[in-house]
């Protein structure tokens, strides 16, 4: 069973974003940016699927700028076989990148795509539901847990209140959550051998897919700030300060 | 035209998110309340209640007693063409729901708002909350998540909405619900609590998150934890307040052995008295407290649970 792996190049996760200061977008330029935490985490479920016999081809994934090539790389140097850039300088929204997705899933025909549940700089947490709706398969989000069988894939999700078991007809979308793996540290000389790793280049044009933004950005703000408060000496003064101050307890 | 609000429910009780999202709805129009389950006359009876409720349109069917995406979202995109916008709260099952239901009908989608600017634009935050985006959408049906720590609740009583019964779609026979391990609790609810105590990496193990749980027995808090604490293993992921997990606003959040990432602030920081209790004085969480108290939790938290007992 081939899989195929979304990943997308995101504001690094140490980095704190500010607005520009005319507050027409994210002040991105000279930030470091990485692989999105949770496509790590999906790119790392694949290969484990694949060192176990469950999987066979891995592809990757990416939509954005030429830079993106640089997170395939490092999904290739992880383990994945094969990195696909499906290239544009333009802004892409979930939506969008959910219709490129599928036209890349029937080329490709995997019997399984995984991302991560969310990209931690739009925070939209939509593109493996969406993904999922236009294919018409089932979809296991924010996963846990998954088990591969013949033709369906058991996926535990962590919701509101613990964890919830469903059982998905394959081929299926998963979305991956924090407690899935936890991604391998990428070794020098597979960074090296990830280099000599098959990437091909795709425009949204070829796969016939209209990018159009449908949100406009009108203003990036940051958010009101909280002042800090007071240091308090022991825990005396905090409950005094709680019941008397705050009126809290 | 009007707003469709998606309950959230567990077919026996209507869950208070909901309220939060109707309240979101309110500013859009005249609301309607779908309730997609098996057996659930009782939420059905729930929702008819809730304050400002037009109609509430029940789907009863066994494939919709987990709310499974592939089920419920066709029944939604149904029903879309007589409403201008489509809300779920934006729980586990609104942001696993609603997404399919935004490329079904080929619009975007509006993650976790906090605010309604009108009928096409929205704020929400991206950046794990450290940007506050100001969105408009050109689609003529606007699909929205609600953050409900950002909406106060409607009210769950003085409605008297009609309950009409519409016909279940067919079930899609792409997955199906094997089980759950919900976390057993007496504590109130971690999303809906007045009071949240949440311990972090220097808790130092699973065991010594006890310290924490008393703690929030003495105040009748609910138990949280940051990502760190989860990634370590101490805690199960339900517990995570953070950008990848629960977005709380409680009246009283006590951090105890948190540094305060910017990732634990975004899912806090609208708290309205936040206590910080850590034995590292430079640690950012400080900068967002309103009580520091600097010093170990092992000696510190016993002690506030004594002082409490006083």
């Amino acid at each position: 069973m081939k899989i195929l792996v979304a990943v997308k190049r995101a504001i690094d996760y140490n980095v704190k974003a500010r607005p520009k200061s005319d507050g027409s977008g994210v002040e991105l330029a000279n930030v470091k940016m990485s692989m999105n935490p949770f496509d790590e985490i999906a790119v790392e479920e694949a290969i484990r699927l694949q060192e176990a016999g469950k999987a066979g081809e891995i592809v990757v994934v990416s939509i954005g700028s030429s830079a993106c090539q640089e997170t395939l790389r490092t999904a290739m140097a992880m383990g994945a076989d094969r990195g696909v850039l499906v290239e544009t300088d333009d802004e892409v929204q979930p939506l969008a990148v959910a219709k490129l997705l599928k036209a890349v899933v029937d080329r490709e025909q995997p019997g399984l795509v995984i991302v991560g549940k969310q990209a931690i700089d739009d925070d939209s947490n939509q593109t493996g539901q969406m993904l999922a709706g236009l294919l018409g398969w089932a979809q296991g989000t924010f996963a846990a847990k998954v088990d591969v069988g013949s033709d369906s894939i058991e996926v535990k999700r962590e919701v509101d209140g613990g964890l919830q078991i469903l059982s998905l007809r394959l081929p299926a979308v998963v979305t991956a959550d924090l407690r899935l793996n936890e991604p391998r540290y990428v070794k020098l000389p597979n960074i090296m051998k990830a280099k000599k790793k098959p990437l091909d280049t795709l425009k949204p044009a070829e796969l016939g897919v209209d990018i159009t933004p449908r949100l406009k950005l009108l203003k990036a703000a940051e958010p009101a700030g909280r002042a800090g408060g007071v240091k308090v000496a022991d825990v005396q003064e905090l409950v005094a300060k709680l019941r008397n101050e705050a009126k809290v307890i | 035209m009007g707003a469709l609000v998606i309950a959230e429910h567990n077919n026996a009780s209507l869950n208070v998110a909901t309220l939060n999202a109707v309240a979101a709805a309110a500013k859009l129009g005249p609301v309607d309340i779908l309730v997609a389950g098996h057996q659930c006359g009782a939420v059905a009876s729930a929702a008819a209640a809730v304050s400002g409720v037009g109609k509430v349109l029940v789907a009863d069917a066994p494939h919709y007693a987990n709310l499974l995406a592939e089920n419920v979202a066709p029944l939604v995109v149904g029903l879309a063409a007589q409403y201008s916008h489509l809300l779920a709260a934006a729980t586990t099952n609104g942001k696993n729901i609603m997404p399919r239901v935004a490329a079904l009908l080929d619009v975007a989608q509006l993650s976790d708002i906090i605010g309604v600017v009108s009928e096409d634009t929205f704020v929400r935050p991206i950046y794990a909350g450290n940007v506050l985006a100001t969105v408009q959408t050109v689609d003529a049906i606007k699909c929205i998540t609600v953050r409900t720590t950002a909406f106060d609740p409607v009210a769950a009583s003085g409605g008297s909405a009609a309950v009409e019964a519409i016909a279940p779609g067919p079930d899609a026979g792409l997955s199906s619900f094997k089980g759950d391990e919900l976390t057993k609790s007496e504590r109130p609810e971690l999303a809906a609590a007045k009071i949240v105590v949440s311990g972090g990496r220097g808790v130092g193990s699973s065991e010594n998150f006890a310290l924490i749980e008393q703690l929030a027995d003495k105040l009748g808090a609910a138990v949280g934890a940051s990502r760190a604490a989860v990634d370590a293993g101490y805690v199960p992921n339900d517990y995570q307040v953070g950008q990848t997990g629960k977005v709380v606003a409680p009246t009283l959040y006590v951090a105890v052995g948190i540094s305060g990432a910017i990732q634990h602030l975004a899912g806090m920081k609208d708290s309205k008295v936040i206590v910080a209790i850590n034995k590292d004085e430079e640690a950012p969480i400080f900068q967002v407290a309103d009580y520091g108290l600097v010093g170990d939790l092992f000696k510190e938290v016993p002690a506030l649970v004594a002082e409490l007992s006083k």
